[in-house]
C-alpha cells in the first residue's frame, strides 16, 4: 500500500510540475543570439551581475537565432549583428525596437606558413569565397602582396554553418562590391555557399581555420585577435587598403545613422573606415506587456539596456570592440526611452531621466 | 481517505490497480502516436511545398527557402555504411573470441567490459576526442595523398561512428553464438573438424541472423548518431565528392541549424528531416527487432 | 596425418589472430581514457568543482552550475520515466497477449531507437512552444522520453523471469493482487529493475542533442526548473568547438567527470546484474 501511495504521489507531483509554469520570477532575464558580441557580453552581464543581483543568461546561439528566438517570444531579448528588413519587421505581431550596443568589423583571417600579413581587394576576396580562385598562389593574390611567398597550396574556404549575423555583413558587404556574388548567392544570415566547409559560431570557424593549414575564414576582429590569427589588409571605396582596429571601424559607424538605428555601415564612403564594419544590436519588444510578462521584468530589462549603453561601454575597448560614437548613444537612449509597458514609457518609472 | 473515497465509487483495490496499469500502457501509446503526429504536423508546411522532392533535391538554400535533403541523406547513409564496414570484421571477431573462445573467467570479463564500455562513452566526449585526436591523424594522411587537408569529413565520422556502434553489434551477436546448441558443436568435433572449422561450418551459419540483427541494430544507431558527427563531419552542405570530403547527416543539420531557423518554410524543413530520420530510424529498428525476436522463439 | 596436423595448426593460428582483432578494438576506447584523463585530470580541484564559469580571459571559474543542471535533469528525468515506466512493464509483463499490449511494446521499441535528437525535436514541440521559453523541465522530459523504454523492458523482462510459483503462493495466501504485484512480485525483480534504471541514468547523463533546444544553457546556478540549464555534456560542446584553449582545458576536465561517473554507473549495472 505504502508504494502504491509513493507512486501514485510522484505521479500526482509530476502533474503538478506543469500548472508552476505560470509562475515567473524577475531576477533573471534571458537572451540568445550574435556570437559575435558573446564575449562582451559575457563579460557585462558578470559584471551587471555583482553591481546589481540581476543574473542575465545570454545564450549564443547565433544572429538567425535571436531572431527567430525572439518572434518564437522564448527570450525576454534577441541580439543580432544583422538589422531587421522591412519585411522581416512585418513578420513579427508587434513592432521590435533596435538598440545598439557596439561595434565590430568581419575581418578575413587564414592559415599560412609564417603568417604573412596579406592585402585582398573586394573581388579577390569574392572570387575566393565563390571558389574561383582556388589555389594560394593564384597570380591574382601574388600581385597584391609582392615579397610574400605564397604556397602552391589549395585554398580551404571556411565558412558559418549556422545562421549568422557575422555571415551577414560578410555577404552584405560581398553582395555590395561584387555583382556575381549579390546575384549568385545573395545575402541573408545564411546562405548556400558555393565552397567550403563550415564550423559552428565564430568559435567553430576560428577553430577549423586554427586546425587546417591553407584555410580562409571570416570572423569577428576579436576572434582573430584572441587566437593571434594573422587579419587580412583590405581595400576600401577611397582604394586604401585598411587594416581592421578599432580606429577605423569607428571610423567607418560614425556615417550618417538613421533614427532607428537600422543601417549597413558595410563597404563604407569613410576614406579611412574598414569596409567589413558593423553595428551589433540588441533587439526587444517595443510593447513589454506580453505573453503574461510583468511590469518588473520590463523594468529590468530597460534598466539593463540603459547600463549597457552607458556604463557598459567601458568593457568594450579592452576586449577589442570598439565603443559606440556619441550620436549612437543619443539614438539609443531615445530607443529606449519608448520601450513601453500597457502603452506607458518604463523608463519613467526607473529613475531615468 | 483515499480509502474512503475509493469505496464510495464501488471500485474493488484490484479493479483500480488494474485500470491504473492498463491506462498507463494506453497513455504510452497515445505518447506514441501523440509524437509521430506532432512531428508530421511540424513538417506540413515543408511538406506541402516540397513533398517528395525534398528528397531529390540536392540544395539547401535558407536565403531563397529551398530546401532540399539529398545532400545530408547521402552524407548520412555513406557515413552509417562505411561505419558499418569498418567494425563488421571487429564485430564478427567479437563474436567469435566472445561467444566462443572466452565465454567464461577473468580475460574473457575484461575482454567484455572493455569492447562494452565505449558504450557508455557520451557521444559528445567521443566527438571531443574526435576533433583533437583523430581529426590530426586524418589531416596528415590527407596531406600525404595531397587531398585537401580538412581533416573532419565523412571519413572521420565514419571512423568515430564504427568505434560506437561495435559495442552493438558485437554484443548481440556474442550472445547469438552462445545460442548454438552444444550437440551441433560436439557432432562436428566428433566428424573430426577442428575448432576453427566447426565454427565456419557450424556456428556462424547457425548464429547468422543474430550476427545480422545485430548489424541491423547498430546501424539504426549509426543512422541517428548526433554530437560526435556533428563536431567532426564539417557541415558542408553540398553532396560530398569523395570519403575525405566534409558532408552533413540528417542529425548534424537539426543540432546545428535547429534554434537559428528563422523563416517558417526553413524550421519546417528541418522538421521534415526529422520525421525523414525518425521513420528511416525505426524502419531499420524494427527489421533488426523482428529477426531477434524470431530467433528467440 | 599431416593434412590433420596443419589444419589444428591453422585453427590455432585464426584464434590467436580473431583474439588480436578483439584486442585491437578496445584501442579505441583505451585511447579516449588515456586522452581525457591525461588532458582532463590536471584541470580538477575543488574550485572547478564549486564554483561558476568566469568570462574568457578570466582565470579560474568551474562548473558548478553544469554538475547541478545534469542532477537536477536526470532527477526529473526519473521522476517522469520511472513509475510510468514500471506501471507499464507491470502492465506488459501481465498482460502479453492482446492489443493494448502489442501496441505499446511496439511503441516502446519505436522510442528506444529513436535518435535523440529527434526527442529533442519532441520535448522543443511539446514543452518549449507552448511554455514560450526554454527551460530545465524540457531537457528533463527529453530525457525522460530517452529513459522510458529502458525502465518498461527492464520491467518486463525480469517480471517475466520470476517464477510463476511465487505469485500463485502469494494469491493462494488470499493476499490480493495488487497487493501481490507491489509486496512480492515487484521486490522480487528490484535489483533487475534497478539495473535497467542505472543503464538508463547511464545513457542520459551524457546525452547533448536533445539538450540543444530545450535545456538551453545557463552560466548562472539555476535551481528553477522553469529556468534555461547548463548540463555537463552541454557545457563540454560549447566549450569544445570554442577557440579558447582554457575552456578547452574545462571541456576536458567535464568530459572526465562525466565519463568516469557513466563509466562506474556501468560497472556498478554490470556488478548489479551478476547476482
Amino acid at each position: 500500500m505504502k508504494t502504491l501511495k509513493s507512486i501514485l504521489f510522484i505521479l500526482i507531483f509530476s502533474l503538478l510540475l506543469t500548472p508552476s509554469l505560470l509562475i515567473s520570477q524577475d531576477k533573471e532575464l534571458l537572451g540568445a543570439g550574435a556570437t559575435f558580441p558573446y564575449v562582451l557580453y559575457s563579460k557585462m552581464f558578470d559584471a551587471y551581475y555583482k553591481e546589481t543581483g540581476i543574473k542575465v543568461n545570454y545564450q549564443s546561439i547565433g544572429s538567425g537565432g535571436g531572431i527567430r528566438q525572439l518572434k518564437e517570444k522564448t527570450v525576454d531579448f534577441g541580439a543580432s549583428d544583422a538589422f531587421l528588413s522591412d519585411e522581416q519587421l512585418k513578420e513579427y505581431d508587434s513592432p521590435v525596437l533596435h538598440i545598439p550596443i557596439c561595434l565590430g568589423a568581419v575581418v578575413i583571417t587564414y592559415n599560412l606558413p609564417g603568417n604573412p600579413e596579406l592585402k585582398l581587394t573586394p573581388d579577390v576576396i569574392a572570387d575566393i569565397f565563390l571558389g574561383k580562385i582556388k589555389k594560394w598562389n593564384d597570380p591574382k593574390i601574388v600581385s597584391l602582396n609582392p615579397g610574400v611567398k605564397l604556397p602552391d597550396k589549395n585554398i580551404t574556404v571556411v565558412h558559418r554553418s549556422d545562421g549568422s549575423g557575422t555571415t551577414f555583413v560578410f555577404v552584405d558587404y560581398l553582395s555590395k562590391v561584387s555583382q556575381e556574388w549579390a546575384t549568385k548567392v545573395g545575402r541573408g544570415t545564411s546562405v548556400a555557399w558555393p565552397v567550403g566547409l563550415g564550423g559552428k559560431g565564430n568559435e567553430g570557424v576560428t577553430g577549423l581555420v586554427k586546425q587546417i593549414p591553407g584555410s580562409i575564414g571570416y570572423v569577428e576582429l576579436i576572434y582573430a585577435k584572441q587566437n593571434k590569427l594573422p587579419v587580412a589588409l583590405v581595400k576600401n571605396k577611397s582604394g586604401k587598403f585598411i587594416k581592421p582596429d578599432l580606429s577605423s571601424i569607428t571610423l567607418a559607424g560614425a556615417a550618417n545613422i538613421p533614427e532607428d538605428t537600422r543601417v549597413s555601415i558595410t563597404d563604407t564612403d569613410a576614406p579611412d573606415g574598414y569596409p567589413i564594419s558593423s553595428y551589433t544590436w540588441i533587439l526587444v519588444y517595443k510593447e513589454q506587456n506580453y505573453k503574461n510578462r510583468s511590469l518588473e521584468r520590463a523594468k529590468q530589462l530597460v534598466k539593463l539596456l540603459w547600463w549597457m549603453i552607458h556604463d557598459g561601454q567601458k568593457y568594450t575597448e579592452p576586449l577589442d570592440y570598439a565603443k559606440l560614437p556619441n550620436n549612437a548613444v543619443k539614438l539609443a537612449e531615445k530607443i529606449i526611452k519608448s520601450i513601453t509597458y500597457n502603452g506607458k514609457p518604463v523608463y519613467k518609472e526607473v529613475g531615468i531621466k | 481517505m483515499a480509502n474512503q473515497f475509493i469505496k464510495k465509487l464501488g471500485l474493488s483495490k484490484d479493479t483500480l490497480f488494474n485500470l491504473i496499469l492498463t491506462i498507463s500502457a494506453v497513455l504510452l501509446i497515445i505518447l506514441g502516436v501523440g509524437f509521430f503526429l506532432s512531428l508530421f504536423n511540424a513538417s506540413l508546411v515543408s511538406l506541402k511545398k516540397f513533398g517528395l522532392s525534398f528528397f531529390a533535391k540536392a540544395e539547401w538554400d535558407p536565403v531563397q527557402e529551398e530546401f532540399g535533403a539529398l545532400p545530408f541523406i547521402y552524407g548520412t547513409l555513406l557515413t552509417s555504411f562505411i561505419a558499418l564496414a569498418i567494425s563488421l570484421p571487429f564485430s564478427i571477431a567479437i563474436s567469435i573470441v566472445l561467444g566462443e573462445y572466452f565465454q567464461k573467467g577473468f580475460f574473457a570479463e575484461v575482454l567484455r567490459y572493455l569492447t562494452e564500455l565505449i558504450a557508455g562513452v557520451p557521444s559528445v566526449v567521443l566527438g571531443f576526442w574526435g576533433l583533437f585526436f583523430l581529426v590530426p591523424i586524418v589531416r596528415e594522411v590527407e596531406m600525404k595523398f595531397e587531398i585537401p587537408p580538412y581533416g573532419v569529413g565523412i571519413l572521420t565520422a565514419s571512423l568515430i561512428l564504427a568505434f560506437m556502434i561495435l559495442p552493438y553489434s558485437g554484443s548481440i551477436g556474442k550472445d547469438a553464438m552462445r545460442l548454438v546448441p552444444n550437440e551441433l558443436k560436439e557432432a562436428a568435433y566428433a566428424l573430426g573438424a577442428t575448432r576453427w572449422e566447426m565454427i565456419k561450418k557450424v556456428m556462424l551459419p547457425y548464429a547468422r541472423s543474430g550476427i545480422t540483427a545485430g548489424i541491423i541494430l547498430s546501424l539504426g544507431r549509426a543512422l541517428g548518431e548526433t554530437m560526435a558527427v556533428t563536431m567532426v563531419i564539417g557541415n558542408y552542405h553540398g553532396i560530398p565528392e569523395n570519403i575525405f570530403s566534409p558532408g552533413n547527416t540528417i542529425a548534424s543539420v537539426i543540432a546545428n541549424e535547429f534554434t537559428e531557423a528563422t523563416g517558417e518554410v526553413y524550421l519546417s524543413s528541418l522538421m521534415y528531416l526529422g520525421l525523414t530520420l525518425f521513420i528511416i530510424t525505426t524502419v531499420v529498428n524494427l527489421i533488426g527487432r523482428f529477426i531477434l525476436k524470431k530467433l528467440q522463439h | 596425418m599431416k593434412r590433420y596436423l596443419f589444419r589444428i595448426i591453422k585453427s590455432k593460428i585464426i584464434s590467436v589472430i580473431l583474439t588480436l582483432i578483439v584486442i585491437l578494438s578496445t584501442i579505441p576506447f583505451l585511447l579516449v581514457l588515456y586522452f581525457i584523463i591525461k588532458n582532463g585530470i590536471s584541470v580538477i580541484n575543488w574550485e572547478f568543482l564549486t564554483s561558476l564559469p568566469k568570462p574568457v580571459g578570466e582565470p579560474g571559474g568551474g562548473i558548478l552550475n553544469a554538475i547541478v543542471g545534469t542532477a537536477m535533469l536526470v532527477i526529473m528525468a526519473l521522476i517522469l520515466s520511472v513509475p510510468f515506466g514500471i506501471l507499464v512493464g507491470v502492465y506488459l509483463a501481465e498482460r502479453s497477449e492482446g492489443r493494448i499490449a502489442f501496441f505499446s511494446r511496439l511503441v516502446s521499441e519505436i522510442l528506444q531507437g529513436v535518435p535523440s535528437i529527434v526527442i529533442g525535436i519532441i520535448a522543443y514541440l511539446w514543452v518549449v512552444k507552448p511554455m514560450g521559453h526554454f527551460s530545465a523541465l524540457s531537457g528533463g522530459v527529453a530525457l525522460g522520453i530517452m529513459m522510458l523504454p529502458l525502465v518498461i523492458k527492464s520491467t518486463e523482462e525480469i517480471l517475466k523471469l520470476i517464477p510463476r510459483e511465487i505469485k500463485e503462493a502469494s494469491l493462494a495466501l488470499g493476499v490480493p493482487y495488487y497487493r501481490t504485484i507491489l509486496k512480492v512480485i515487484i521486490p522480487a525483480g528490484l535489483s533487475g529493475i534497478l539495473t535497467g534504471i542505472l543503464t538508463g541514468v547511464a545513457r542520459i547523463a551524457g546525452e547533448t542533442a536533445p539538450l540543444l533546444f530545450t535545456a538551453f544553457g545557463n552560466p548562472f546556478l539555476n535551481f528553477d526548473i522553469l529556468k534555461p540549464i547548463s548540463a555537463m555534456p552541454l557545457l563540454i560542446f560549447t566549450y569544445a568547438v570554442s577557440p579558447y584553449e582554457e575552456w578547452w582545458a574545462k571541456a576536458w576536465g567535464a568530459s572526465c567527470i562525466l565519463v568516469l561517473f557513466v563509466l562506474s554507473l556501468n560497472i556498478i549495472t554490470r556488478l548489479l546484474s551478476r547476482r
